[in-house]
């Protein structure tokens, strides 16, 4: 109410189809969550407070994927009432793990699981924000890494670029010196064409990456399959790997569709 | 100056819940004539994406059912696999399990009870405004959170859908320094959560007490997690492979969680107060004297008194944790073998928010023919708008700001969350 407050970014935090987990990352920002109550207005955050105050938002965060029609008209009113709209991890940027459904007959997938299908309204596809508004930023993860949703957030209010490498998780792992877990003792791994974010989480875990950052920047997937043939994989692991929870992010949709077709 | 008469309460977004619902309360006279909690959150079909996946994929795509309980997801899910492939896992890893889940209960009741329920009892909005008033308080949930937070990163990666639980085992061995490292974290942990239970026993409750049927895991020696029957304080007392048999999902048009009831007995109770009422001579010494200090006592019936049972289980897992950490010794082998075979196992852990089954079908690849997943919010959805239905009443001739505040609160109490039962919830009140 008082004018100091007026003067501070307004912050709307927004969810679609998701598991709530992105926008939880900002309550687990443990050390920093004050401060960011402090230095933000936090406009509207229905997981975190019953007041809820309309646009326009100077940065809207948008979890989830569009699913509903409901949503995909929701998506618009987002945009039209935010200067900077931000997705925030794999669902919002790529269709998350439910863009399995964009392979099958959906209506088959709502019968397996509800006994009325009728009552449930749903599309047969489920897509990343960006095939319905424009995005000003793409925030990969599943979930999303909370050092770069705090970087994003402070580069965004400052006019920057945010500094977000779009390397590959091979990189992360080579600074860690982590052993190559694919060369050493053969355990596929979507390292070579993941987008970092996760500090080469799974390897340091003497687990392949599992690809929760989605596609890097030109990702040579043609290689990584072969390596994965060599190493025994047959096709339907292939195409399962790339078909996990950036299965629609089109490098993967491609790689997948590929290792099936082989 | 007196009101008139509440038609209906609508709230079309519920605030402090994972996940996004909408009640509505209708009142004809001084009775209430419907209470609809419905789930508006889009349904994402997991059990239908998840047939023809490997099993050993269970784990990782589940756990994406919830952000807030991807542990239980886990833990539900690796151990129904496991049973489904005939795996036998090391005592020391059951241990770690139980670690794992310490922390998951310790973030989450930390993020219930501070962050997003004590709001309700103290008025504010929300935590950030109750910060402005009780900064002390604040920081200490945040610190108690973050420490159940560092257990699953430590054991799992990361906070948020971690990365280590695995068919056998982990993919990672520990050692006993690693775990070590959280002893002192942990001990503050205890006394911070017995502070916790103080504070939240000293709010003011509504006079409100239910009959409900409470529906827990029940192991012969230790407060639940992923092991025991389940049994309730109506004479049920199954093994969990005899779970759909007892219990029936049904689809109701206004929402898009289904309801679960017990076949012959309707809405039955799961969650802390199922758990602290049916083991409470399992909790160790230092959570039982911490709920007869606040006046605590099975069996309880209020559910607003669910935020001090959370407490309580908060003394629980901060000591459990303890506990584990000075005792583990690691297992010889990070994860055991799990070759493929054609088999259906199911399992029931104890998430945050109460029992959450899971049953898998699979062929002899270790290809998954059919999953069935029961989340703990789908089974409280009757119980809360039974609730809602007998708490509503009385307040008709209140304002309808603060009818409306309070039966939000009285959701809240059952930190439903919408993620998981979408398979699920909006408040409404409506007046003239």
């Amino acid at each position: 109410m008082n004018s100091k407050n007026k003067a501070k970014p307004r912050i709307g935090v927004f969810k679609l189809a998701s598991c709530d987990g992105c926008q939880l990352t900002i309550l687990d920002a443990e050390d920093e969550f004050l401060a960011i109550a402090g230095a933000v207005e936090i406009a509207y955050f229905p997981e975190a407070s019953r007041a809820m105050a309309r646009g326009p938002y100077d940065i809207a965060l948008v979890e989830g994927s569009v699913t509903t029609h409901h949503d995909a008209q929701r998506i618009q009113q987002i945009r039209r009432a935010s200067r900077t709209l931000i997705t925030i991890g794999a669902c919002a940027t790529a269709g998350g793990i439910q863009a399995l459904r964009n392979w099958h007959d959906s209506a088959e997938f709502v019968r397996v699981v509800y006994a009325t299908p009728s009552y449930i309204s749903t599309l047969k596809l489920s897509t990343p924000i960006s095939e319905h508004v424009p995005v000003d930023f793409e925030l990969r993860g599943c979930p999303i890494n909370k050092y770069q949703l705090l970087e994003l957030i402070s580069a965004s209010l400052a006019g920057r670029k945010p500094n977000i490498p779009a390397y590959s998780v091979c990189v992360e792992c080579k600074r860690k010196g982590n052993v190559c877990v694919m060369v050493a003792h053969g355990t596929p791994c979507l390292g070579p064409v993941t987008h970092a974010g996760c500090h080469a989480l799974c390897p340091s875990y003497s687990r392949g990456c599992y690809g929760c950052y989605g596609p890097m920047e030109s990702p040579n997937t043609a290689a990584l399959s072969n390596h994965f043939r060599i190493l025994g994989q047959t096709g339907l692991q292939l195409s399962h790997a790339f078909r996990g929870f950036n299965a629609w992010a089109p490098e993967f949709r491609q790689a997948s569709e590929e290792a099936e077709r082989a | 100056m007196s009101n008139t008469a509440i038609k209906a309460i609508r709230v079309n977004t519920l605030a402090r819940v994972e996940g996004e619902a909408a009640l509505l309360i209708k009142f004809r006279g001084d009775r209430v004539s419907d209470v609809k909690l419905s789930v508006y959150e889009p349904p994402r079909l997991f059990e239908a994406l998840l047939r023809g996946r490997h099993c050993s994929e269970a784990i990782d795509i589940t756990s994406r059912i919830c952000g807030i309980c991807p542990v239980a997801y886990q833990m539900s899910a690796v151990h129904a696999v496991e049973r489904a492939l005939g795996v036998e896992i090391d005592p020391a890893v059951r241990l770690l399990r139980r670690l794992f889940y310490c922390g998951e209960w310790i973030e989450s009741h930390t993020l219930h009870v501070y962050l997003l329920h004590a709001p309700d009892f103290l008025g504010y909005e929300d935590c950030i405004a109750m910060a402005r008033d009780h900064r002390a308080i604040v920081e200490k949930a945040l610190r108690l959170k973050k420490i159940g937070n560092r257990i699953v990163t430590l054991l799992g990666g990361r906070e948020i859908h971690p990365i280590s639980a695995t068919v056998g085992g982990f993919h990672k061995l520990f050692s006993r320094s690693e775990l070590r490292e959280l002893t002192d974290d942990l001990a503050w942990a205890v006394e911070a959560s017995l502070d916790t239970v103080k504070l939240v026993a000293g709010f003011d409750f509504p006079q409100f007490e239910q009959d409900y049927e409470f529906v827990a895991l029940q192991h012969p020696t230790e407060y639940p997690f992923n092991e025991g029957r389940l049994v309730s304080n109506l004479g049920l007392n199954i093994a969990a492979s005899q779970f759909e048999d007892h219990f029936t999902e049904s689809q109701v048009e206004h929402s898009n969680a289904l309801h679960c009831s017990l076949n012959g007995r309707g809405a039955y109770l799961v969650g802390p107060m199922a758990r602290f009422n049916l083991n409470f001579d399992r909790l160790p010494p230092v959570a039982q004297e911490a709920a007869r200090a606040a006046g605590l006592m099975p069996p309880v019936k209020n559910p607003f008194h669910s935020i001090v049972v959370r407490a309580v289980e908060l003394v629980f897992a901060c000591a459990e944790a303890l506990r584990i950490v000075r005792e583990y010794v690691p297992p010889a082998r990070a994860h055991v073998a799990a070759p493929d075979r054609a088999g259906a196992g199911e399992a029931i852990t104890e998430a945050p928010r109460g029992i959450l089954y899971h049953r898998y079908l699979i062929d002899n690849q270790g290809l998954i023919l059919s999953a069935k997943i029961v989340p703990p919010t789908s089974q409280n959805q009757r119980r809360i708008e039974d609730d809602l239905r007998a708490f509503a009443a009385p307040l008709v001739h209140r304002p309808l700001a603060e009818a409306t505040w309070k039966c939000e609160q009285a959701v809240r109490n059952y930190d439903p969350c919408i993620s998981c039962a979408t398979h699920f919830l909006k408040v409404q009140i409506q007046r003239d």
